[in-house]
């Protein structure tokens, strides 16, 4: 009984020192792969000079962040100031104990999985509110504002989205979601949810061609304006963790997350296929992220409204009474 | 107008965009008065990039004053050379080689081209896409490379003298000017398929910042702001100068004035230009690229005007002599700063992303408005 | 039939963010058309104009200057400073002193096209930089000397 519970012990301790870890990689990898996505895209050459092609760059940023002085201005909240990035940095990280890497790879699988997930990510909101809000800046809090009702009404879609899928499966559990896609992935038989869920993403994780929290070029950085070194750095890190968590969800709903032509490594073929299936979302959405110039707020509000909602009840209803025959 | 002190009610607040703004470009300071994200009351504030540059043609010989010229509109600065040259030359009556005349309006639509590629990429920019820039700035490189060769700077160009040009163009500038042309209406698809086609960008542009052609005439806009609004005025058709009589162009004009009509309209304009050198580069003359001009230039008495169609609209220079080789008064008539000053009618009730939108459409250059 | 725009709208305008993707795709596998600036570096035209720089005439390899001075007259800036003194027994003036005070030069080319002689032409040089403007007040003199 005692090894038990030290082994569970232990085992909670590695997740969450992997978790973290993890997190901080994939901000690694992403900023690489975004910049140098987008050089190319815009045929310039991208990192170059810190390792082979610049690999290492982004230690090398992510070093000068840390040493940089924090600011607080002068008129800011000071408690909401410093608890922003830290809150918007928590919710990034649970998602990730429920996400199946692979059949045995998993923290822990909730009955509830996609629900915990959901609920959590939704905080996300309320650091980027709190950021605006503390910082007493206008342009933050505009940002702030854009953001939150950007995520609440797109929240309806992706949640409406994801539910036909959830209909099939008849479980919220990650793992029996994919284990149910062994035959058929779902983004063949839920074609419009699957594109539902990724216009919607693009919205949750404030990327373009939704990037209005951070519109640069209207409100400067939007809720971030006024943050400098690990402040910023963190919601860099929630940015591009908040990314692989929608994209995980995606390869878990819709990509039939480990599922995969079996490859030579035994046990971990899953994982690696998962893997896959996330970055290549990612990419996509920084590619798509350099093509397109920025929506106005009404336009997404009236892009949500007038397409999203009604094409995500009408694919529920269908997949409900389909279900049922 | 009075000046914006006080909010006028107690839930609105004051904005300040720029000076140092990613989308003023430039200097500019436009202070708001907000309602959420409306804007309530939009005003221009001027003068951070002010070098007195009126005042400096007063104090030195009206030759020495060219250089300056170039550093008013610094995308488009061979216009501003052509037609500071071609006013000393009206004023003291030198003639003008007919080869230095083809000089001045290739160079002049090639720079032409190169400011409306700049104003592409900063739209666009403005508008949220970071892409479009680069692929311009690609084709803009190649006329400052061509312009580079027989200029000398790539710039703020010093290229066009009294009675002609520095530097005569050999047969290298009009081979590359050819491949120019071709490549560049090439890229054309791409910018269509990439940008104008794009419907995230037509509702970012369409029915925004909507300009008539009443408003035009109230506040002197000029330029694609003008012929956007449906006013087919331009300089280059409406009072032909140099030698623009002698070729075959189009004045594209919108329909609505909103900011789409004017993105079209800039964008057939650079058409238009590779349509006017095509055809300058088969008429080309031979013969000196330099007329004889006396060793001092006396500008009589009196008072002379002459007006160029500069990249952002109608470029009038104003020249009071008083018998010496130093002007009395030079008055400088910018295009963008008429243009700026459409801003707070325009702009009264609009959305701040609309503003971004609205103001990129008006192509400010912001050291011309200060001067 | 009132609905038929409300499908197109979708239609044309999907269509039209899938032939943007196509767009940056295929600059993506283009390749690049800058360069890495300090490692490689673009030859610039022997038009360029820099800054200004006294020449050696090829036959005699002295500097042709004769002192006239027009071309610190001629300058707009007053950025040109020259002096000379006449030698005993010499014909012409030798340039002793040839000041350019870079910061105030708007590279505008009328000293080199004023100069009699031919005695003052453009440098290449376009990797400039410093820290105090003392810096870009050249002797160009000195310059032309270090030149060999």
């Amino acid at each position: 009984m005692e090894t038990a519970v030290l082994y569970e012990l232990l085992r909670m301790l590695i997740s969450v020192v992997l978790v973290v870890a993890f997190v901080f990689i994939n901000a690694l990898i992403m900023g690489y792969l975004e910049r140098k996505i987008s050089a190319h895209i815009q045929r310039r050459p991208g990192l170059m000079e810190v390792g082979p092609h610049g690999i290492l760059q982004l230690v090398i940023d992510g070093l000068k962040l840390i040493g940089k002085q924090l600011i607080v201005p002068k008129d800011a909240d000071r408690t909401l100031f410093r608890a922003a990035p830290l809150l918007s940095f928590a919710p990034v990280v649970l998602p990730l104990i429920v996400i199946p890497f692979s059949p045995k790879l998993q923290v822990r699988d909730f009955d509830v999985g996609l629900i915990f997930i959901l609920a959590i990510s939704s905080l996300n909101v309320l650091a980027i509110l709190m950021a605006g809000w503390g910082s007493n800046n206008k342009y933050s809090l505009f940002g702030a504002m854009r953001s939150v009702a950007q995520n609440i009404s797109y929240e309806i879609p992706m949640l409406l989205s994801l539910l036909a899928v959830i209909l099939m499966t008849n479980t919220f559990s990650m793992q029996g979601i994919v284990q149910a896609q062994g035959k058929i992935w779902f983004f063949l038989v839920q074609p419009v949810a699957f594109l539902i869920y990724i216009v919607a993403s693009f919205a949750e994780t404030n990327r373009a061609p939704f990037d209005l929290p951070e519109a640069e070029s209207e409100l400067t950085a939007g809720y971030h304006t006024e943050y400098s070194g690990m402040g910023f750095s963190l919601f860099m890190l929630a940015e591009y963790a908040n990314m692989f968590v929608v994209c995980s969800i995606a390869t878990v709903l819709f990509l039939g997350g480990w599922h995969g032509i079996p490859l030579p490594f035994g046990a971990y073929s899953g994982a690696i296929w998962f893997f896959i299936k996330a970055y290549g979302l990612m990419v996509f959405m920084i590619w798509v992220r350099w093509t397109y110039p920025r929506t106005r707020f009404d336009q997404l509000m009236n892009f949500c409204w007038k397409y999203m909602i009604p094409f995500a009840l009408v694919n529920l209803l269908v997949t409900a009474v389909l279900v049922k025959l | 107008m009075p000046e914006l002190t006080k909010i006028s009610q107690p839930h609105r607040f004051f904005l300040n965009m720029g000076p140092q703004h990613p989308s003023t470009h430039g200097v500019l300071r436009v202070l708001l008065e907000m309602d959420g994200e409306y804007i309530i009351e939009p005003q221009p504030v001027l003068g951070y990039g002010h070098r007195m540059q009126e005042k400096l043609a007063e104090c030195r010989t009206c030759t020495a004053f060219m250089p300056n010229t170039a550093r008013m509109d610094y995308a488009a600065a061979l216009p501003y050379n052509h037609g500071y040259a071609a006013l000393i030359e009206r004023m003291a009556g030198i003639e003008v080689p007919p080869r230095a005349e083809y000089i001045r309006v290739i160079t002049s639509e090639l720079n032409r081209i190169a400011s409306h590629l700049l104003w592409f990429g900063a739209l666009l920019l403005d508008l949220g896409a970071f892409t479009p820039i680069l692929y311009s700035f690609d084709d803009r490189e190649q006329i400052l490379d061509i312009l580079e060769d027989i200029t000398g700077s790539r710039l703020t160009y010093c290229y066009f003298r009294v009675g002609g040009v520095s530097k005569d163009i050999d047969d290298k500038f009009v081979e590359r000017t050819r491949a120019f042309i071709k490549r560049l209406r090439q890229r054309f698809d791409i910018f269509e398929k990439l940008v104008t086609g794009n419907v995230i960008f037509i509702n970012r542009v369409k029915g925004v910042g909507i300009i008539d052609a009443d408003m035009c005439r109230r506040y002197g806009a000029t330029g694609p702001v003008a012929r956007g609004s449906g006013i087919p005025y331009d300089v280059r058709k409406n009072q032909p100068y140099s030698v623009y009589s002698e070729f075959d162009f189009d004045i594209p004009v919108g329909e609505n004035g909103d900011s789409l009509d004017r993105y079209m309209v800039r964008m057939r304009e650079m058409e238009q230009s590779l349509r006017i050198i095509e055809q300058a580069l088969d008429k080309l003359p031979e013969g000196p690229y330099r007329g004889k001009i006396p060793k001092k230039i006396k500008l009589p008495a009196g008072d002379c005007c002459f007006s160029v169609e500069a990249a952002r609209g109608e470029l009038t220079y104003y020249l009071v002599g008083d018998g010496s080789d130093v002007p009395y008064r030079l008055k400088i008539r910018v295009p963008s700063y008429s243009n700026l000053s459409v801003l707070p009618e325009l702009c009264r009730g609009m959305l701040l992303s609309d503003l971004v939108a609205a103001m990129g459409s008006l192509d400010l250059v912001i050291p011309e408005i200060d001067r | 039939m009132k609905n038929s725009g409300y499908f197109r709208e979708l239609y044309v305008g999907g269509k039209s963010l899938i032939i943007g993707l196509g767009v940056t795709l295929k600059a993506f596998v283009q390749p690049i058309v800058t360069v890495q600036y300090p490692r490689e570096k673009l030859e610039i035209t022997p038009n360029y104009r820099g800054h200004i720089e006294l020449v050696r005439d090829p036959e005699t390899g002295e500097c042709p200057c004769i002192v006239c001075g027009m071309c610190a007259r001629a300058c707009p800036s007053d950025c040109i400073t020259v002096a000379g003194e006449k030698k005993e027994g010499e014909k012409k003036k030798t340039l002793t002193k040839f000041q350019l005070d870079f910061t105030k030069c708007s590279l505008c080319g009328t000293c080199v096209e004023t100069c009699p002689k031919g005695a003052i032409n453009y440098s290449q040089d376009y990797n400039i930089a410093g820290f105090t403007r003392e810096e870009f007040h050249y002797d160009l003199i000195k310059r032309l000397e270090e030149k060999g």
